[in-house]
């Protein structure tokens, strides 16, 4: 069983969801990222999500960007969010780690290079947001065969015969985007989603998790009722650029709200 | 694929190309491919949310694209809305003073709005409203695109915004002004380079909220499949046109065919129908900022390597990690680090060449032909006469140029004017 799955498994088993953090690698400056890595994974979430900082991320909203921005100010490169997941590895063998970026830093990369490097960095999956499966194969391929999932996303427009193609190569995790729109907006309509994701699991095997639009303990809550994974982003993100001028305060207060929405979600 | 990869399919994409006599012909030259793929480039890369939208935009245009009473609309607008055909203008004055080939301008600047753009958002529209979409969204450099865009949905009724980066608002302040008395919304980008790539990135996120009730005009040859050949084929009017205007005027096909590129839509709007007339040469113009070597420039098929922006793969300006480094025009038409797909590829298969021009040969460009022919073309349209003024005298008389004036100079005068010393 892959590292992902036994986590995802964990926690359905204790009758939970599992806590999916995303943090920019490098945000807001590349010292900070390990610790508050350690720190979110001691307070309860079960796969850490690395953003790769990229210049132009179309998909994110005005947190992320701003993350990136914060990031890419300290020339922080694919290579070095690579080293950042060994340094990780050498404490923490548990947590599930999973890069999520855009195709350009991989293909600059070239995809074998970069399948071999996070194999044995210790990734467990990637994500690549303008990298839908019609477009994968071979990179898709290439990851596989050193046993790392390049993870889909699903979304509220995806019709059903896409979504069976979808997830006849989906890997590691299914990510349902909750709304329409970049990361961190704020339409979460959790009851839709809900009858959504009833609707998928007829087509599908692998946990589902749901991101964009959990912000907090609440809408945490909400969401991990019924899904798998609660993923939790922007509302993070833009903790820690808050605090950008403190960067020794970053870990901890990572760690206190990564605590909170494991509560909230404890008690769903 | 990793990039030596893409640089070594170059070859293989030119051989397909190739008889058993080793001749290349371009005679069966058809793409994309049924997903919206030039050989290695185009493509669709976007976020998943978006999927369902260009599907849905691809199937209508391929109805709609075969229906013959949709092609009649399009073309009593472009006859009485826009004002086409354009002349074909043999330029008398600047071929006798450059002493070498005949030069003909294809006069796009005459179109309502003053530029090509509006050939495209007119055909958009008219989808949009197909589609039942009733509002409007555009990314816009020069603000060109921008004023095409609210020109079109003012004319239809429906809601128009554009962003446009927030350093193209100041420098191109009037342009600006004509949209927002059109009644469009315009947005300024403040993030990354505040310049078209990242009003690029701002409507792909307005459009990912709005998807429903909104459709997305690009303005070139580039984005995610269908947008590429779509794009391209309503400004293939242009290269249409210029075939029967060239016929009738010379009794044959032009020698060089030549159009500035920033994503590229009036070029190839220009090349296409041309493309499979193997002895007629294409050249695209782009922006060489202050010269290739400064690497201050906006050049990314002369300067660059192949990657995934916007949606689809094509040559790019990035670094050895992949991110997409500012760019520098005085155009800020040409201001974008990417470029159609289909150029890209049309690079790699040699059939169109492209060099590049730099601010300074531009702005001679503008000044020479303002004087000499009385018709003052956009900076970024400069950048092509900047080519013809220095290669026309090199050919002989009996040669053709046909270079696409792809718009007109008049939201540039202030940025001429500062270039020059002078306030206005």
């Amino acid at each position: 069983m892959s590292r992902l799955a036994e986590r995802f498994a964990e926690r359905t088993a204790a009758d939970s969801s599992a806590l999916v953090t995303y943090l920019v690698a490098g945000d807001p400056a590349p010292a900070v990222t390990v610790p508050t890595m350690h720190a979110l994974a001691g307070a309860g979430a079960d796969v850490i999500e690395l953003g790769i900082p990229f210049s132009d991320p179309e998909a994110e909203g005005a947190d992320i960007q701003a993350g990136c921005e914060r990031a890419l100010a300290h020339k922080v490169r694919l290579r070095d969010v690579l080293d950042m997941v060994v340094a990780f590895r050498q404490q923490d063998t548990r947590t599930a780690v999973v890069l999520m970026g855009y195709l350009n830093s991989v293909e600059a990369m070239g995809y074998e290079r970069f399948a071999a490097a996070a194999a044995e960095a210790g990734v467990d999956g990637v994500i690549l947001v303008n990298l839908p499966p019609e477009e994968a194969e071979e990179l898709r391929q290439a990851l596989g065969a050193l046993g790392v999932d390049l993870i889909f996303l699903l979304a509220p427009t995806t019709t059903d015969v896409r979504a069976r193609h979808v997830l006849g190569v989906a890997s590691g995790f299914v990510y349902y985007v909750s709304l329409k729109g970049p990361t961190g907006s704020a339409n979460l309509d959790v009851a839709g989603v809900r009858t959504r994701l009833d609707d998928l699991r007829a087509l599908t095997g692998l946990p589902m998790a749901v991101g964009f639009g959990i912000r907090d303990g609440a809408t945490a809550r909400a969401v991990a009722e019924f899904a798998d994974g609660v993923v939790v982003g922007s509302a993070l993100v833009r903790r820690m650029g808050e605090l950008a001028a403190d960067p020794e305060s970053i870990p901890a207060a990572a760690a206190a709200f990564a605590s909170e929405l494991r509560a909230a979600m404890d008690a769903a | 694929m990793s990039r030596e990869e893409v640089m070594t399919t170059q070859q293989a994409q030119r051989s397909s190309f190739e008889a058993a006599d080793g001749m290349v012909s371009f005679a069966d030259y058809n793409f994309p491919d049924e997903r919206g793929h030039f050989g290695r480039f185009g493509g669709r890369f976007v976020a998943e949310t978006l999927t369902h939208a260009l599907d849905e935009l691809d199937r209508v245009y391929r109805t709609l694209k075969a229906d013959p009473a949709f092609q009649r609309r399009i073309d009593r607008d472009l006859a009485e809305f826009v004002g086409r055909p354009s002349p074909l203008y043999l330029a008398e004055r600047l071929t006798r003073e450059l002493g070498g080939a005949k030069v003909y301008l294809k006069r796009e600047d005459l179109n309502h709005t003053g530029a090509h753009k509006v050939n495209n958002t007119i055909g958009q529209a008219l989808l949009a409203q197909h589609m039942g979409k009733r509002r409007i969204i555009a990314e816009t450099g020069a603000g060109q695109h921008g004023v095409a865009s609210a020109t079109v949905a003012a004319r239809l009724g429906m809601e128009c915004v554009v962003y446009m980066g927030a350093e193209d608002v100041e420098r191109q302040s009037l342009n600006v002004y004509r949209m927002k008395l059109l009644g469009a919304r315009v947005v300024p980008v403040e993030s990354g380079s505040r310049t078209l790539k990242d009003a690029m990135n701002e409507a792909m996120r307005d459009w990912v909220t709005h998807v429903d009730d909104t459709h997305y005009i690009i303005g070139t040859v580039a984005g995610p499949h269908p947008y590429p050949s779509l794009v391209r084929d309503f400004q293939a009017v242009i290269g249409r046109e210029t075939r029967e205007q060239c016929l009738a005027a010379e009794g044959r096909l032009p020698d060089v065919l030549v159009a500035c590129v920033g994503g590229g839509s009036n070029a190839l709007g220009l090349f296409h129908p041309f493309i499979r007339d193997a002895g007629v040469r294409m050249v695209g113009v782009e922006a060489g900022g202050d010269g290739i070597a400064t690497g201050r420039h906006a050049a990314p098929l002369c300067a660059g390597v192949p990657g995934v922006l916007h949606g689809n793969r094509t040559y790019l300006m990035e670094d050895e990690d992949g991110q997409i480094i500012a760019t520098h025009s005085i155009s800020a038409g040409l201001d974008y680090p990417g470029v159609g797909p289909e150029h890209a590829f049309l690079k790699d298969l040699g059939r169109a060449e492209y060099v590049a021009v730099t601010d300074e040969e531009a702005l001679r460009a503008f000044h020479h032909l303002t004087r000499t022919e009385g018709i003052m073309p956009a900076l970024e349209t400069s950048h092509a006469i900047a080519w013809v003024m220095e290669h026309a005298p090199q050919m002989d008389s009996e040669q053709i140029i046909v270079v696409n004036l792809s718009g007109r100079g008049d939201k540039d005068i202030l940025t001429v004017a500062r270039h020059d010393g002078i306030e206005l």
